[in-house]
């Protein structure tokens, strides 16, 4: 270790770079549906550019996290959210933030593909930036979101056909192209695979590789393998906590917590 | 950790693959245990001169071969159809890297018979003194190595890799007594340079217990303890 820290040769000496700052903070959030407290005072942060996978049994508050950092708890009755989530140091639960100019920059991906089923391909895609009220020539957009979302080759000849006529791995990465087309900068995914065969699958856990370049990405999985083939760090929760976060090698080769050790090696009933 | 979970002995959900678990620690031990019977058998063809042991130590050779393969065998296939994480991610790696060196400590053996048969065609040499104290400190290199896998136990592990010092000196020892007698009488050689050899097994033996201790110590507290020089090396 020593080794390591030992002072540069003069001349050669140059400051450390400044840590990079997080894209994503949370800290002491708290989810109430009622007063069942789906999530228990989380703390982490995300480091731009990477992906974080939130795994966990059923139930343990993984999707209740997820949907409060667009705030898509806003809408429901009975839901309280206390403590901060912040993007680039801004908190989203302070009074001057819109959620709608909010959801522009955290972008959602769900668990079924969602295609708007009365739209063409093209619809689809634009349909963010319509309901957005961006104006302008949408096709470059919709060609480079489709480009990202890596369906342009399958779909460019059938812009106009209906978005339904695509296979249900193909409507999933139609579902990730209109998210980027509004261009987040953190996109939120909620089991983004789990309807899909294992070919599709695959296609979006390459998908998610290529978008870390460009994105902060966060994903909620069932499946371990995805999160261990996807992630840079996986967090794993349970009954609401959060027990563990940390490099994802770490987590499934040698996890510091007992519960963490269970769930991976699947040890819970 | 917490007390309250950490109290609890954990068990596989899916049961059949908490059997496979059990049932590649099981088979390490069986190997083990023929592995340590297979260095006692030679070694005793050699001090009570029984040419007959040392041929049975060739073909229960066999049967450690075997469980190799069976041992790697169950280690692929919980890969392939369990896939594995954490301590039991651990324990499979550990497991496909120990039968290797279990299976040395075997063929070690058959080396220490085959020099047995040559020499037991001979006049012994001399007293053989200090050459079972050798073997006595490699088995035992290999039955602590051994333990610290069942009972998963690191401290063991880590007093295998500090007595490694005490088996090179005793090699060093009895190498320079037989190079005495080499020198004093050329008549002598062809029975020291099989006794070298001998020596020389027993410290390999004693070498892969040490690669057993430090896999071990990997399978539990998964941090990896060998070569410690090699990571100041810029990979």
């Amino acid at each position: 270790m020593s080794a390591v820290a030992s002072p540069a040769p003069a001349g050669t000496v140059e400051s450390a770079p400044a840590p990079a700052p997080n894209k994503v903070e949370v800290e002491n959030l708290n989810v109430w549906f009622g007063k069942n407290n789906a999530v228990k005072n989380a703390t982490l942060a995300v480091k731009p550019n990477t992906v974080l996978a939130v795994i966990g049994p059923s139930g343990c508050g993984k999707s209740t996290f997820l949907r409060a950092l667009n705030r898509m708890h806003d809408l429901v009755p009975t839901a309280r959210v206390t403590g901060k989530v912040l993007v680039d140091g801004q908190d989203l639960y302070t009074r001057e933030v819109d959620p709608v100019l909010l959801r522009r920059r955290v972008g959602m991906v769900f668990q079924r593909p969602n295609p708007f089923p009365t739209m063409s391909v093209e619809e689809n895609v634009a349909a963010g930036l319509v309901l957005n009220g961006i104006r302008g020539d949408h096709h470059e957009l919709v060609e480079r979101s489709l480009r990202k979302a890596a369906l342009w080759d399958e779909v460019k000849d059938r812009l106009n056909h209906a978005a339904t006529s695509l296979s249900g791995g193909q409507q999933q990465r139609l579902s990730i192209a209109r998210a980027l087309a509004i261009e987040p900068e953190v996109l939120l995914m909620d089991e983004p695979a789990s309807a899909l065969d294992p070919i599709a699958t695959a296609k979006i856990e390459e998908l998610i590789h290529e978008l870390k370049e460009h994105y902060t990405i966060i994903i909620v999985t069932h499946s371990m393998q995805q999160a261990a083939r996807v992630s840079d760090q996986t967090a794993f929760f349970y009954m609401g906590e959060l027990v563990e976060m940390g490099p994802t090698e770490q987590i499934f080769t040698n996890p510091k917590e007992r519960r963490t050790e269970d769930y991976v090696t699947g040890k819970f009933g | 950790m917490s007390p309250e979970s950490s109290a609890r002995p954990a068990a596989h959900t899916d049961k059949a693959f908490e059997a496979d678990l059990r049932e590649v620690r099981e088979k390490i031990l069986t190997m083990g245990g023929k592995v340590e019977d297979q260095i006692a058998k030679s070694m005793r063809s050699l001090t009570e001169r029984d040419s007959e042991l040392a041929e049975q130590v060739k073909e229960g050779d066999l049967e450690i071969n075997r469980l190799e393969v069976d041992i790697d065998d169950l280690c692929r296939r919980t890969l392939a159809l369990r896939q594995p994480a954490a301590s039991d991610l651990r324990l499979i790696t550990t497991a496909l890297k120990i039968v290797t060196d279990l299976e040395r400590i075997g063929d070690e053996a058959v080396n220490i018979a085959e020099r047995a048969i040559e020499l037991n065609q001979s006049p012994p040499l001399a007293p053989y003194v200090d050459l079972p104290r050798l073997a006595d400190l490699a088995q035992n290199q290999v039955k602590k190595s051994l333990d610290a896998f069942v009972r998963a136990d690191p401290e063991t592990a880590e007093e295998v890799l500090g007595s490694d010092d005490q088996l090179d000196d005793l090699f060093v020892k009895i190498f320079n007594e037989l190079l005495n007698f080499m020198m004093e009488d050329s008549r002598t050689i062809r029975r020291a340079t099989s006794l070298v050899s001998i020596c020389k097994y027993l410290e390999r033996i004693g070498d892969h217990a040490m690669n057993v201790a430090e896999m071990v110590i990997y399978m539990v507290r998964g941090t990896d303890v060998r070569h410690p020089k090699s990571r100041t090396i810029p990979a």
